[in-house]
């Protein structure tokens, strides 16, 4: 097998040592199952920073540990899809089973049990990584068998689950614009006719937007990195598909990973780039081994390297970079501090990645299904393309669902398909709060059944649902103020910690929800829920902070006799509600 | 010197190097913008503290990471911004452990600074009372980690003289703290430890033997607000109406000190006043126990730590028109709610079971039926009944609660100095 040219990039880029932080500390980790103290002050030594600093960017990582994390690390998921399909159940089979209480080892060291947010498996949960390789549709009973075996010896690698891709539907009577058969190159052997103008006229002309659910035109994102004068430049596949919910990157990371390297490719031929970088999520570790076979196929072919699809003077590799737990490291400039081996906080917006990206160079960092589309875009021709969707969204999109319905997994639909249709593709039974794009996103009630999920409105009129990859579907039986304690959880947690509104705020949120459980709440407290949350959109420093509280604003808005039964009515006494007893429980603990 | 560009303030037009940052401009220009986080030389700038947001080019947003471009529109000063700004002020002081009777920085802080500029009396939002830990381990510094706003600073500013970093964020989310590397502590000299005790914008990096040198009272936030329009805006007065008639007042100390009762007593000369214009219903001044009629204003001084207090505050609550929170222990808690960020178990045990001066094998924690029970925390007063006004201090100043008095009963004009507004 042809290894990749280990001097390539630094033929291209000389990277900082210290951008191999994340790696060094994954080995120590792998090798005996934490990071010790040594290890810390080797880093520190190597690459002459600080301990406090080594041990900072551990921290921030919640799948670095400093104490042993058990020979058989065990991360079950506790996202609202994990939790509807029986966690609590698999999380008592766990403890059972290894004996190991959540967040630490058992006593022989043999098993770690923690608790980890979306693995992106909403399609087959309950799920755990165990040693980061998947665990699917679990029961106790599977469980039970699972770590008999581990327990005999058998290794991880041989009784792991394959995620099953799950692909439930593509346009009838049409060919799949992502699943399609695609041979490798045929899009890279249309750039030297097409040139970079080309292929920026064809992304503008299908209107191609941003992937990751912010839909920034990708062709303006381009062509600014390509106008940058500042070399090299730089191209990032934002694989850190994080959002609870989504799981479409897996799939095309899985099935087609063909279409989003070559859309790198694309990328770094129209911008002029020469240098690629993967930022794969940990919990997608399983599927490293898969990108790197094609990459290496893609070597072979002389499709990446020196003069990359035989046109001259186009060099251009990608590296792939593991993250190691966090969700803000799908913020493109948390995404890029990380590849750094940095702390993942996110920038200020003083500079944009297309001006000072990694390393301060030319960046363009883009999801992976926006790097799938560039691709079929060159291979179908921009005709084609049109063919799908509506105007204005032409194309298709694909669509995580999961939840409450008959049929989770992957739909790739056309834009404009409404809710309604998209609902009954998956066979949702009784639909009743529904998530669009995750907890980020925004909340629907089936007074949203006819909108359609598009990127761009028809009309001005039209209320389009911009949905950026997930559907998490709840009915009836499930208790909204359940998801969204889940997801304030979330948020307090996944905060990068460093600006106050998000750091604070997730927190205080969370406390009001439950206030609201514990039946203390008013209408004031619901007042004061939506204005936080507002005062948390308008002052976040990153995405983050911006959209934590979506669902919680939607679901106020939408739910309001759902919170009007919850909270209890201010009587005329000016006295608030205030529980006692519960006050005094624990002093009567004191009573001889 | 570079291009001028020409920008809007508040309407104002304003010319402006290009390219600089905006909270510099916005304030050569006279518009008072809190800030705590921003520093002039650190580039690029934080943006972590988000308390300097303003609207640019109709977007919210904060001026610190904005640099000064033809045309820009900025506004500062509406109601919405201003809210928004104090809101995010507020919103440290519910987060950390900010006790400022008992802090050392108390009057050289700018988070306290802050409060008192935007005239914050109370936080918004419930103080979280999350433990933490105060850090002794290293050579010359103490870090309170209580009292850490993770504005970025000293992250970025504190090094050594060979380039490596004192200061580090560790963890994340609302786990998020600032470590100190004790190794390169050990390398700063004793001027850049005091330098770095200097940057924090808070009492979270102390410098033993250092802190207190300067007296209360004399430190640079204690006299003088540096806010041009201070008293414009913060103390709307308001208009005198009619003549002065007798009212009655009934006051309480419940888990408090009796200090803020002592401050009452400092107003001097106007006792005369008072004593003509006030008949005291149930008070500690008056020893009445229980009600005897529908009081004007009720003041409370101290939180609820027990079911008694509770108790009590209900009544006035019920018994009074107006009632006042008199103090940060009424108002959110104050000193008694150290004991917040730990369990009551915890706390009880260590103060009767475990303490060193406790006789051994004659320790007990006591209960009696005759004792009201403690409750799992001290509540704030507004946890319970809802509160009218707030007057912070601790004590509060004299003349601010007999300002604030006079307004809410006789509607008379007042105002209150930038000294007499104190969180101490």
């Amino acid at each position: 097998m042809l290894e990749m040219d280990s001097n390539y990039f630094d033929t291209f880029l000389q990277e900082p040592p210290r951008t191999k932080m994340l790696d060094r500390l994954w080995a120590f980790q792998k090798s005996k199952g934490y990071i010790s103290d040594a290890d810390v002050t080797t880093l520190a030594k190597k690459y002459d920073i600080s301990e406090v600093e080594v041990e900072g960017v551990i921290s921030f990582y919640h799948f670095f540990h400093r104490k042993p994390a058990g020979k058989y690390t065990i991360y079950l998921n506790k996202s609202m899809t994990s939790q509807i399909r029986g966690f609590s159940r698999i999380l008592e089979a766990f403890k059972r089973e290894t004996n190991a209480e959540v967040g630490s080892i058992d006593p022989t060291g043999t098993f770690g049990l923690f608790l980890t947010p979306c693995i992106g498996l909403s399609d087959q949960e309950p799920s755990a990584l165990i040693n980061f390789y998947p665990f699917t549709n679990l029961n106790s009973l599977k469980i039970r068998e699972i770590i008999t075996k581990l327990k005999k010896g058998v290794p991880v690698q041989d009784i792991y689950d394959k995620p099953k891709d799950n692909i439930q539907y593509t346009p009838e009577g049409k060919e799949s614009i992502f699943f399609s058969d695609f041979k490798p190159g045929t899009a890279v052997a249309k750039l030297a006719s097409l040139e970079p103008k080309g292929v920026i006229e064809a992304l503008k002309q299908t209107n191609l937007a941003g992937r990751g659910g912010a839909f920034y035109p990708t062709w303006m994102k381009w062509q600014a990195a390509m106008d940058e004068k500042n070399t090299p430049k730089i191209v990032v596949c934002n694989a850190d598909e994080g959002e609870p919910g989504t799981f479409k990157d897996r799939v095309l990371m899985n099935k087609v990973p063909e279409t989003v390297i070559e859309g790198m490719i694309i990328c770094a031929y129209t911008i002029g780039a020469s240098f690629g970088l993967i930022y794969l999520r940990a919990e997608y570790t399983w599927l490293k081994h898969r990108l790197e076979e094609v990459l290496n196929k893609y070597r072979e072919k002389g499709l990446l390297g020196k003069n990359c699809g035989e046109i001259t003077g186009f060099d251009f590799d990608i590296r792939i970079q593991m993250g190691a737990g966090s969700y803000v490291c799908g913020e493109e400039t948390a995404l890029l501090e990380s590849a750094e081996g940095k702390r993942g906080e996110p920038r200020t917006r003083w500079y944009y990645p297309v001006q000072r990206g990694y390393l301060q160079l030319p960046t363009v960092v883009n999801n992976v299904e926006t790097f799938s589309v560039v691709t079929k875009v060159l291979d179908f021709g921009v005709d084609e393309i049109l063919t799908y969707g509506v105007p204005k969204s032409p194309g298709t999109k694909i669509i995580s669902a999961s939840g409450d319905c008959n049929k989770p997994g992957i739909y790739e639909i056309e834009w404009g398909t409404t809710l309604k249709e998209m609902l009954e593709l998956c066979g949702a039974k009784d639909p009743w709060f529904i998530d669009e794009s995750g907890p980020s996103g925004t909340v629907l009630s089936m007074d949203d059944e006819d909108r359609p999920i598009a990127m761009f409105a028809e009309l001005s009129s039209e209320q389009h649902i911009r949905c950026g990859g997930a559907l998490t579907i709840f009915n009836k039986s499930r208790d909204i103020i359940d998801i969204l304690l889940n997801y304030a959880d979330f948020y307090k947690q996944e905060s990068c910690g460093i600006c106050t509104p998000c750091r604070a705020g997730n927190f205080i949120i969370e406390r009001k929800l439950e206030r609201i459980r514990g039946g203390l709440a008013n209408k004031e407290d619901i007042d004061e829920l939506k204005q936080w949350s507002v005062l948390m959109r308008t002052t976040s420093r990153c995405g983050l902070g911006k959209t934590a509280t979506n669902s919680l604003l939607n679901a106020l808005d939408k739910f309001e006799d759902y919170f009007n039964e919850r909270i209890h009515v201010s009587e005329k006494t000016k006295n608030l509600k205030f529980d006692l007893e519960e006050a005094t429980r624990e002093y009567e603990h004191f009573k001889n | 010197m570079g291009k001028h560009v020409n920008i809007t303030i508040d309407g104002r037009s304003i010319l402006a190097e290009e390219g600089r940052n905006l909270v510099e401009v916005a304030r050569e220009n006279g518009f008072f913008i809190p800030t705590l986080c921003y520093f002039d030389h650190i580039d690029p700038p934080l943006g972590t503290c988000r308390t300097c947001t303003c609207r640019i080019n109709g977007k919210p947003g904060p001026a610190c990471t904005e640099k000064v471009r033809e045309g820009m529109m900025v506004e500062v000063n509406d109601s919405e911004l201003s809210d928004i700004r104090k809101a995010l002020v507020e919103m440290m002081f519910a987060e950390g452990n900010h006790f400022c009777p008992s802090c050392e920085k108390s009057g050289n802080c700018d988070l306290q600074h802050m409060g008192y500029e935007l005239g914050i009396a109370i936080s918004r939002f419930p103080h979280l009372f999350k433990d933490r830990l105060i850090d002794y381990n290293a050579k010359r510094m103490v870090l309170e980690h209580n009292r850490c706003i993770k504005c970025m600073r000293c992250v970025v500013d504190v090094v050594t003289d060979d380039g490596k970093r004192v200061f580090s964020y560790q963890n994340r989310g609302n786990e998020t703290y600032v470590g100190i590397d004790y190794e390169q502590e050990a390398k700063l000299s004793r001027a850049q430890a005091v330098e770095a005790m200097n940057l924090c914008p808070t009492g979270a990096i102390m410098v033993r033997g250092e802190s207190m040198g300067q007296p209360f009272g004399e430190r640079k936030f204690d006299r003088n607000s540096i806010r041009p329009d201070y008293y414009d805006k913060q103390f709307k007065a308001k208009k005198r109406k009619g003549k002065l008639t007798k009212k009655t007042i009934a006051t309480a100390s419940l888990a408090g000190c009796f200090g803020c009762h002592m401050s009452m007593l400092d107003i001097d000369t106007d006792l005369l006043d008072l004593v003509e214009l006030v008949s005291f219903d149930k008070s500690p001044i008056t020893d009445i126990k229980n009600f005897s009629k529908q009081c004007d204003l009720g003041i409370i001084e101290g939180g609820c730590c027990n079911e008694e207090n509770v108790e009590t505050l209900r009544a006035f609550r019920e018994k009074c028109d107006i009632l006042v929170s008199v103090g940060e222990c009424a108002i959110w808690g104050g000193l008694p709610a150290m004991r917040n960020t730990m369990s009551l178990g915890e706390c009880l045990e260590e103060a009767f079971l475990n303490c060193v001066t406790n006789e051994e094998g004659n320790t007990v924690i006591p209960y009696d039926e005759n004792l009201p029970k403690l409750l799992d925390k001290v509540y704030s007063c507004r946890e319970i009944v809802k509160i009218d006004y707030f007057v912070p201090g601790c004590p509060p100043d004299a003349q601010h609660i007999w300002k604030a008095v006079r307004n809410l009963l006789w509607d008379e004009n007042y105002s209150i100095l930038y000294s007499e507004f104190k969180y101490d």
